[in-house]
């Protein structure tokens, strides 16, 4: 479904991503942890089409189409979905005027008529039970006032809307207390199935508690340094995130002497 | 006269100004009305059009607006045979009268030819009895309504309001009688249209007496595909003790109209004006003046306004309360939204006199740009002469916020789509206040309408 092949990116000269591979396929659930600042975010935002990030080498295929010269709106009609870490307060755009629009905008794009607005009422309501959305809240403004729990919750509930192919959690679970982790992994974990695939970001290992991923990797300074199994989630909960970096640092640092040697002995030839 | 080279006009005024007065004697209006008319021509000839060195017009240059040759609007040829008098010499594109329907609303309605009603409807007939509407040009013939429209220097204040005063053809003269509320919202749709380079001047007066109260709105549409236009409109609207009125303004003239309308309201005690102004045109010009005179005391007035511009669009309102007397409320809140190279003016002047005790008037503006190249002039305006007010003002200027743009794109909404909604999201704080659900709907699509 989605292909990450030696994915390079920066923001304002600034490299963030330096050679990511990834490869998800329908059906699994991918957890992708690392330390702060170790480009997972950003990773989210480049699948995303964030403007002000700049893919300089690599590609992504989305189902073999290079998803990197889709337009955001383009990539999410498509499938693909992110819920934002941080979501945006929208003061008059109701909620459900957003989702309609949304709904509208990829169901034409698939060739689809709009829903009328009893299947839309309809469907609504089935999907806030779902991920057990306060109804109050979707006749209100796009996200205003909501409170942490609520913001995650409402992506939630756009996900299950939308009901994209391939979804990224940047961080759902942070900000969440207990109550509210659990009830946005049970509407994630009934939106999973064999044809749809996520993607989780997160720092901590609790998430994984409840959403139960196939695969975990860890991204430490813009490439993933390690993958396995939900195992080495547990591991790293334990462990800490020192003893890769460790690794990683002294591999790197041995490179570095390798290619300065072997620099040196070219001169001496020479 | 003034002699300036650059505007034709002021030849083509000074040369027709007696042609029209003869033509407004055959058409039998009163001495008090010619009279009038006479003084306000010579208030305009000693004034002239304003320049970029008048303070109220520093941020709009209208003599560029100016420079093509005009011809001016006759009165009709024969207005004394009532309201279905006049048949408009070229067809009346349909669309645009259907395109400024409200759809669902259940209204009165009423359409104007370049100021003159148009026969075709027969609306007016279906007016209750607490409401009496007559075209201008009858009512300069009543004798009782000679004061009107004779000479008054507050009609005379300004430059295009005294030369409306002087040249008017013709408009609506609506009365509320005391005590009557209309039961559903009076829809007035304006229509401007013309072949040739014309200067069209229509002149309102609306009055609502004791204890009435009217919904009024008023939609402009205009097409002037091969020509100029040039609207100088005047509307007084007097409001009377314990009366209320709320006021819609649906702008939508269409390209090559420059409109300059001036409206100007008095209000007694008790009594209650709610304007809302929608700027959602394509004309080159739109200039806006709408002036409140609080004469009375304990006057509530609600000024809500939007205005959008596009390509090289000017829009500009001027909006003026003054507080003459104590005890008077007035609230104020303008939004603007410009982009690509068009600009924007904003001028609220407030002005508490001395005896204004207790008065509260607030006022807010709000802008955002959406253009590289666009520009908003905003100037707030508060003159205080009493001490015990409570008046506060406030003005922005802001961009588009990227990051809500994305959110919305990144659900599949497309770029253009999420920048109606966002418009609408910005314009929400207005037009939440449209009391008229089908209105609040119709101006809703109408902002979405417009292309960024």
């Amino acid at each position: 479904m989605l292909t990450i092949k030696n994915l390079h990116a920066e923001v304002e000269d600034k490299k963030i991503l330096k050679g990511i591979n990834l490869t998800v396929n329908a059906g699994e659930v991918h957890a992708i942890m690392g330390p702060n600042g170790s480009g997972k975010s950003s990773l989210a935002s480049v699948l995303a089409g964030r403007e002000n990030y700049h893919v300089t080498e690599g590609e992504v295929l989305f189902d073999g189409m290079n998803l990197l010269d889709m337009a955001p709106e383009i990539r999410a009609r498509e499938g693909l979905f992110l819920a934002f870490q941080y979501p945006i307060e929208i003061p008059g755009v109701s909620n459900i005027n957003f989702l309609k629009t949304a709904l509208t905008e990829i169901r034409t794009y698939k060739g689809l008529a709009p829903l009328d607005a009893k299947e839309f009422l309809r469907l609504t309501k089935e999907k806030q039970k779902l991920v057990e959305f306060d109804a109050k809240l979707v006749n209100r403004s796009l996200n205003e006032g909501f409170s942490g729990g609520e913001k995650k919750r409402n992506e939630i509930l756009q996900l299950a809307m939308l009901e994209p192919r391939l979804a990224i959690l940047d961080e759902t679970d942070s900000g969440l207390d207990i109550d509210a982790l659990r009830i946005v992994s049970k509407g994630v974990n009934k939106l999973r199935s064999e044809k749809n695939a996520f993607v989780m970001i997160t720092h901590y290992q609790r998430l994984l508690d409840y959403i139960v991923p196939d695969f975990v990797h860890v991204l430490y300074d813009g490439r993933i340094v390690k993958s396995g199994t939900k195992e080495l989630a547990l591991e790293l909960e334990e462990k800490g995130y020192d003893w890769l970096k460790e690794q990683v640092d002294e591999k790197q640092a041995e490179e570095k002497q390798l290619g300065e040697m072997q620099l040196g002995e070219k001169e001496a030839i020479q | 006269m003034i002699k300036d080279l650059t505007i034709p006009l002021y030849g083509e005024l000074e040369n027709g100004f007696d042609t029209l007065i003869a033509a407004a004697g055959r058409a039998k209006e009163g001495n008090e009305v010619l009279k009038g008319r006479k003084t306000a021509f010579h208030t305009f000839t000693e004034r002239g059009f304003p320049t970029i060195k008048n303070e109220d017009w520093k941020y709009t240059n209208i003599t560029r607006f100016l420079k093509d040759d005009f011809a001016i609007q006759t009165p009709p040829a024969n207005p004394s045979t009532g309201l279905n008098a006049y048949v408009h010499p070229e067809p009346v594109d349909h669309a645009l009268v259907a395109g400024a329907g409200i759809e669902s609303l259940d209204c009165y309605q009423l359409t104007l030819v370049n100021g003159n009603l148009l026969s075709a409807d027969g609306a007016s007939h279906r007016l209750p009895e607490g409401i009496r509407l007559i075209t201008i040009a009858e009512a300069v013939q009543d004798p009782g309504l000679a004061a009107c429209f004779g000479h008054s220097e507050e009609s005379e204040k300004y430059h295009f309001t005294a030369l409306n005063a002087a040249l008017f053809s013709n408009g609506l003269f609506i009365e509320v009688k005391a005590g009557f509320s209309l039961d559903k919202p009076l829809h007035i749709i304006h229509v401007f249209t013309s072949g040739y380079n014309l200067l069209v001047q229509p002149r309102h007066r609306i009055v609502v007496n004791r204890n009435a109260s009217v919904t009024i709105i008023e939609s402009v549409v205009g097409s002037v595909p091969e020509a100029k236009l040039f609207v100088n409109s005047l509307t007084e609207i007097v409001l009377e003790a314990d009366s209320k009125m709320d006021h819609y303004l649906v702008e939508m003239a269409g390209v090559n109209s420059r409109l300059v309308q001036h409206t100007m309201v008095s209000q007694k005690k008790n009594s209650v004006y709610n304007n809302y102004t929608f700027c959602l045109q394509r004309s080159d010009l739109l200039r806006n003046e709408l002036h409140v005179l609080l004469n009375e005391e304990h006057t509530e007035t609600n000024l809500y306004g939007l205005y959008l511009a596009s390509g090289n669009q000017l829009v500009d309102n001027h909006t003026f309360v003054e507080h003459r007397k104590p005890n008077c409320y007035s609230n104020e809140l303008y939004k603007g939204v410009l982009s690509e190279q068009s600009s924007g003016v904003f001028n609220g002047k407030i002005h508490v006199y001395k005896d204004a005790q207790k008065t509260n008037a607030f006022q807010q503006n709000n802008n955002l740009l959406m253009g590289r190249k666009a520009t908003v002039d905003s100037k707030p305006q508060l003159e205080i002469y009493a001490d015990d007010v409570k008046c506060s003002h406030g003005s922005t200027v802001g961009q588009f916020s990227d990051e809500a743009l994305f959110y919305l794109r990144a659900r599949g909404i497309g770029e253009e789509t999420a920048k109606g909604l966002l418009i609408n999201a910005f314009a929400f704080d207005v037009t939440e206040k449209i009391k008229i659900p089908e209105l609040e709907a119709h101006v809703n699509k109408l902002i979405s309408g417009r292309i960024f």
